[in-house]
């Protein structure tokens, strides 16, 4: 990570603003996972206040719900802000359980090859084929007897999916790296083959890491938002859904009802968006085939008077 | 003013001591066909990158292996520290402290044990360093892997190890990463990777070729102080003949994965007796004014070391080429390209009259060409040969006999010389043939 | 120049040059200011003359080449005048520089693969580059001409339809000079164009480059870092500094008689086949962003004096025709008489360690 900041600093044009403007929105979505209890004015599951009376049904904004409330007598802004939080926490264990898994299968595939290279490329790319959506299904329901519609279960089926990415990137960028001299001169220094794979190929493939990371868990708020609207996701009793909610309020919508349809589905759009961009413009900044520096023009200071003092000039014939 | 190490000051005695033997040594790589030529189990060609190679390294001296790319001369270096394994023939390293070993059979663990006696530094020192690893943690992981060394200690070898080098003040370097330092203290820091375990023998692959040539001087003066300062024995693998000369005792030149001459440097230099030896000293550019620039150089570049013309490898370029060479189907080819490369607005009628010149390509001692008349045919290469009468290609050919539409030409079969004893020095050439009687 | 043209060309008249640079500056444009890679930089290039240009890495000698020709990177900047037969070519627009390019001036570059097109025969190569600068050219015109140059090159015409993996390094390169020179242009600059080849191929190539100025009678600027090269094959030398050129003349008259301590030391650090010694010129060429003061190479120099500190040199022609930048030299010459003694005085040396090496 050394330079990193800088890097990204340096960089010019508009990678840097698809990286600022991302980043801020992904920050703001943040807050609000990180804040929910104190941001919230009521809990994800909540339908009546404080004396005991029950929220009205499907009620446009108002100063007491400012997003309004759904036909669940939830109130719209605490789901959407408990929501956040929801989408963090399945989207950072599962993008954390596919890089464990993913990152060491490419590294000792990509570094010992022969059939164990060749039987893992062959598993991944199996799963590679399969739609990635119909992937999370068949993991989500052979996950949910075990885990029931946890947001665990989820993450997990969501981790599926994206294991074959970071497996794919790492061994190529180790069966790169396995060739370069470094990697022979730790051979020649006597270090074992485990050795190689932690100190000398793991801190230069993972730097690849990141921007996997990002593009996606933006590719998982989705997935995991549809997972959601067809009903085979988060259980709506365990949290606040994104996607769950975005299903229930479309039969509404269609009556004229648009407010419990429009926040969360504006939730989805902007997080993935703002994820896109986090990923792509560190993409761009980090990548140094991508990557721009930022130049200044070159302004030329009027030609320097001679400096050959007189005295000198003249003797010089 | 720095000056080489006295030469003479080495006892008869330490002259007799080998570290490394080195005998009838090859390494052969498989070549991974196309993937239409696994599909179809196509036999795969094999590379022989050192092919019956024997020398020896005496304990204390700098041995150069010399030789253009595709040479060999790397992947010996490397065979010798078993970084690429050996497919035929043996390494013995006779070490000082545990006797003799076998490298060309050690494996794992044995072999890793072997790097505390035995290490490399490498062309690009940049390439070379973990991208990721501090100046401490790369050039004290030696020690580390080892279990030789840590904490208080393993700190105080690395300082003591980079000021060997010249890298001080160390606190400078010590957290410095590659893409911080300059080429030159790059090459420092790999060499201070190597000395830390306190190795017997280094192999220095091209240790300053490339490095800006206001600092190679002083990393071949650093190399020569450490080798006086901790008794160290160098092989010095370069394609400069230049600091070859000035740098090893002995040397040997390689080419097509065999060594063609080798002997004590002032021999050679003063006495070049392989045409190989004596085209490159030829062709170094020097930094005289009354040089100049050299037209009578081997023609043409070193070949396919996974098909290496048949007889003396060398032939094909040698300008002192003569009839027991090995003359092929090749050197045919070669030939009549040549002759249109001079005279190309003969080339789409005479190419016409050859016909097909891929016939050529597969070695050969027998050449079958010609589409246009047996006749015509010899009558073209008679011409070719009255153009160039010297050509030292026909010399070896022992006769032209018409052959349906065209002719064979056959040539006299060669096998590749052997190192053979002459004067001082040993060379691999027919114009050195055994002399009866004069001992080895 | 005249006697160096080989007498089998046509008779020479004192000609202008093709290439007249005066004060060419090119600065690339960074966060800590401009970098000066080429400072004020004077020569002239005739005909069928060959100029070589030696220096440390990171002396401005690419900078230079790629300026002259106009192939520069984004960011930077060039300055002063720079007239190619008489046009100044820094007022050109850019699509008239890009005609001239190719044309008018070719480059050789030190890779020759990443040049050429994998994809693509030779034949389809050498067609490209002549129909860009002539759309009427006929097939039977493009074949002739290119055998022709690769007749010069020494490649046989059974290659003409091969691919450029098909190709061994050194004819790689020698096929790179062949397209650049199909188009005759009169200015060539070649930028390490044997660093990447062995010997006795980097020996063939030296050869063909040295040859050209019989077969095409082109003005080749060389960038080498090998001092032996430009011995034998160049007429002229120019040694660049930190983006001057502080020594330049003669090749014969620079090696034997360096005038300026940097080409001096530059010589004695050249490992060479009769090096009984090594030298070496102690630290690294300085930050290009902020250059020392007076003289460039003064904290490196053994002969630095007090005024060498303070005031830059002046280029002056010494005996034997060679042009350098040096107070040193000017003093052996005796042409600063009337500087006060103290400022003539041995500069004191400041401690260079390994830490500053290059």
């Amino acid at each position: 990570m050394r330079g990193f900041l800088s890097t990204i600093w340096n960089t010019k044009g508009l990678a840097r603003w698809i990286l600022l403007g991302g980043a801020v929105v992904t920050v703001v979505f943040l807050v609000f996972a990180l804040f929910a209890p104190w941001i919230a004015p009521f809990d994800f599951n909540q339908t009546r206040d404080a004396s005991g009376a029950k929220f009205p049904k499907l009620q446009s904004p108002s100063s007491a719900h400012w997003l309004g409330t759904n036909d669940q007598f939830f109130d719209i802004f605490s789901r959407v802000v408990w929501g956040a939080r929801t989408a963090l926490e399945v989207v950072v264990i599962s993008v954390l359980v596919a890089a464990l898994i993913g990152l060491p299968l490419g590294l000792v595939s990509g570094f010992v090859g022969g059939w164990v290279d060749r039987v893992l490329v062959f598993v991944m790319d199996a799963l590679y084929t399969i739609p990635s959506l119909l992937l999370a299904i068949i993991f989500a329901f052979l996950l949910r007897d075990a885990l029931g519609g946890s947001i665990v279960a989820v993450a997990l089926a969501l981790a599926a999916i994206y294991v074959p990415q970071y497996y794919r990137v790492v061994r190529s960028t180790t069966v790169s790296a396995r060739e370069s001299t470094y990697i022979e001169a730790a051979r020649a220094i006597g270090a074992k083959p485990t050795t190689i794979i932690r100190k000398y190929l793991f801190g230069n493939v993972v730097q690849s890491v990141p921007v996997i990371g990002t593009l996606n868990a933006a590719d998982a708020l989705g997935t995991l938002a549809a997972l959601g609207f067809l009903g085979l996701g988060i259980q709506p009793t365990e949290a606040s859904e994104w996607g769950y909610d975005l299903s229930r309020a479309l039969d509404d919508a269609q009556a004229g009802v648009w407010w419990p349809a429009l926040w969360p589905g504006l939730a989805i759009i902007l997080l993935i968006t703002a994820l896109t961009l986090v990923g792509e413009g560190l993409n761009e900044t980090l990548n140094p085939a991508l990557r721009r520096r930022r130049l200044l023009p070159v302004r030329f200071p009027a030609r320097a008077a001679p400096q050959d003092p007189p005295e000198i000039a003249e003797t010089a014939k | 003013m720095p000056t080489k190490p006295d030469q003479g000051a080495r006892t008869p005695a330490a002259r007799a001591e080998n570290v490394l033997d080195v005998n009838d040594l090859a390494v052969h790589f498989q070549l991974q066909g196309g993937a239409l030529s696994r599909l179809l189990g196509l036999k795969s060609r094999s590379v022989k990158a050192v092919d019956g190679v024997t020398l020896t390294l005496r304990r204390g001296e700098v041995l150069g292996l010399v030789g253009e790319s595709g040479s060999g001369k790397t992947t010996l270096g490397r065979a010798l520290l078993g970084l690429v394994p050996a497919t035929g023939g043996s390494i013995t390293y006779h070490g000082r402290e545990r006797g003799d070993r076998l490298v060309s059979q050690m494996r794992g663990a044995e072999l890793r044990r072997l790097r505390t006696d035995l290490q490399m530094v490498f062309q690009d020192p940049h390439a070379a360093l973990n991208p990721s690893m501090t100046m401490e943690v790369a050039i004290g992981h030696p020690l580390v892997i080892h279990g030789i060394a840590s904490g208080a200690e393993l700190r105080q070898r690395v300082e003591e190890a980079l000021e060997r080098v010249g890298l001080s003040p160390v606190e400078r370097f010590l957290g410095k990463y590659p893409s911080d330092l300059s080429g030159g203290q790059k090459q420092r820091a790999v060499i201070a990777r190597a000395i830390i375990l306190q190795p017997e023998v280094l192999v220095a692959d091209e240790p300053v070729s490339m490095l800006d040539m206001s600092v190679r001087a002083k990393i071949l003066q650093l190399m020569l102080d450490l080798k006086r300062d901790l008794g160290l024995t160098y092989v010095y693998i370069t394609h400069d003949l230049a600091t070859a000369k000035y740098f090893c005792d002995r040397i040997a030149i390689m080419y097509l994965g065999r060594v063609v001459e080798i002997g004590a440097t002032d021999e050679i230099f003063a006495h070049p007796r392989h045409p190989y030896t004596k085209a490159l000293l030829k062709a170094i550019p020097e930094p005289d004014p009354d040089k100049q620039v050299p037209r009578d150089l081997p023609r043409g570049e070193i070949p396919d070391a996974a098909e290496p013309p048949l007889g003396c490898a060398f032939h094909p370029r040698c300008p002192e080429a003569v009839a027991g060479c090995g003359w092929e189907s090749r050197d045919l080819r070669a030939l009549l390209e040549e002759h249109w490369t001079r005279k190309v607005e003969a080339y789409d009628d005479e190419l016409e009259l050859i016909g097909d010149l891929d016939g050529l390509s597969t070695p050969s001692t027998t050449a079958k060409l010609g589409s246009g008349g047996a006749g015509a045919v010899r009558a073209l290469l008679d011409r070719i040969r009255t153009e160039s009468p010297d050509e030292p290609l026909w010399r070896g050919v022992t006769g032209i006999d018409p052959a349906g539409n065209g002719v064979e030409v056959h040539f006299r079969p060669a096998d590749a010389p052997a190192l053979r004893r002459a004067g001082s020095v040993d060379v691999a050439c027919v114009l050195y043939p055994e002399v009866p009687g004069a001992g080895s | 120049m005249m006697d160096l043209i080989d007498d089998q060309a046509a008779p020479v008249v004192p000609s202008d040059p093709v290439l007249e640079v005066r004060d060419l500056r090119v600065w690339y444009g960074t966060e800590r200011g401009p970098v000066r890679a080429v400072d004020g930089v004077s020569f002239d290039l005739h005909e069928g003359e060959i100029l070589g240009v030696v220096g440390e890495s990171g002396c401005g000698k690419s900078t230079l080449g790629r300026g002259l020709i106009g192939l520069l990177p984004d960011g930077s900047s060039r300055d002063g005048t720079l007239r190619f037969r008489g046009t100044d070519m820094l007022a050109l627009r850019p699509k008239e520089q890009h005609a001239m390019r190719g044309r008018d001036l070719g480059m050789i570059f030190q890779e020759p693969l990443t040049r050429l097109n994998p994809l693509m025969r030779i034949s389809e190569h050498f067609a490209e580059t002549l129909k860009t600068h002539d759309r009427s050219i006929s097939k039977a015109e493009i074949e002739r001409r290119s055998l022709e140059a690769l007749r010069v090159m020494g490649i046989p015409p059974t290659r003409y339809h091969a691919y450029p993996h098909e190709f061994s390094g050194g004819m790689r390169q020698r096929l790179m000079i062949a397209l650049t020179l199909v188009l005759r242009p009169a200015f060539v600059v070649a930028d390490e164009p044997t660093t990447a080849l062995d010997v006795l191929v980097e020996a063939q190539i030296i050869r063909i480059l040295h040859d050209l100025r019989t077969n095409y009678r082109t003005a080749l600027l060389l960038i080498t870092h090998n001092l032996g090269i430009v011995a034998e094959a160049c007429d002229r030398v120019a040694v660049m500094y930190a983006g001057e050129i502080v020594e330049i003349g003669a090749a014969r008259e620079v090696f034997s008689h360096p005038q300026h301590p940097y080409t001096r030391e530059l010589l004695r650090s050249t490992i060479s086949l009769s090096t009984t010694g090594l030298n070496y010129i102690d630290g690294a060429p300085p930050d290009l962003v902020e250059p020392p003061s007076g003289c460039h190479f003064h904290p490196r120099c053994p002969d630095a004096m007090k005024i060498c500190a303070a005031r830059h040199p002046v280029s002056r022609m010494h005996a034997g025709g060679s042009l350098a930048s040096c107070w040193a030299a000017d003093v052996r010459a005796g042409i600063l008489a009337t500087v006060p003694a103290a400022e003539l005085e041995p500069l004191p040396r400041e401690e260079i360690g390994v830490a500053d090496e290059a």
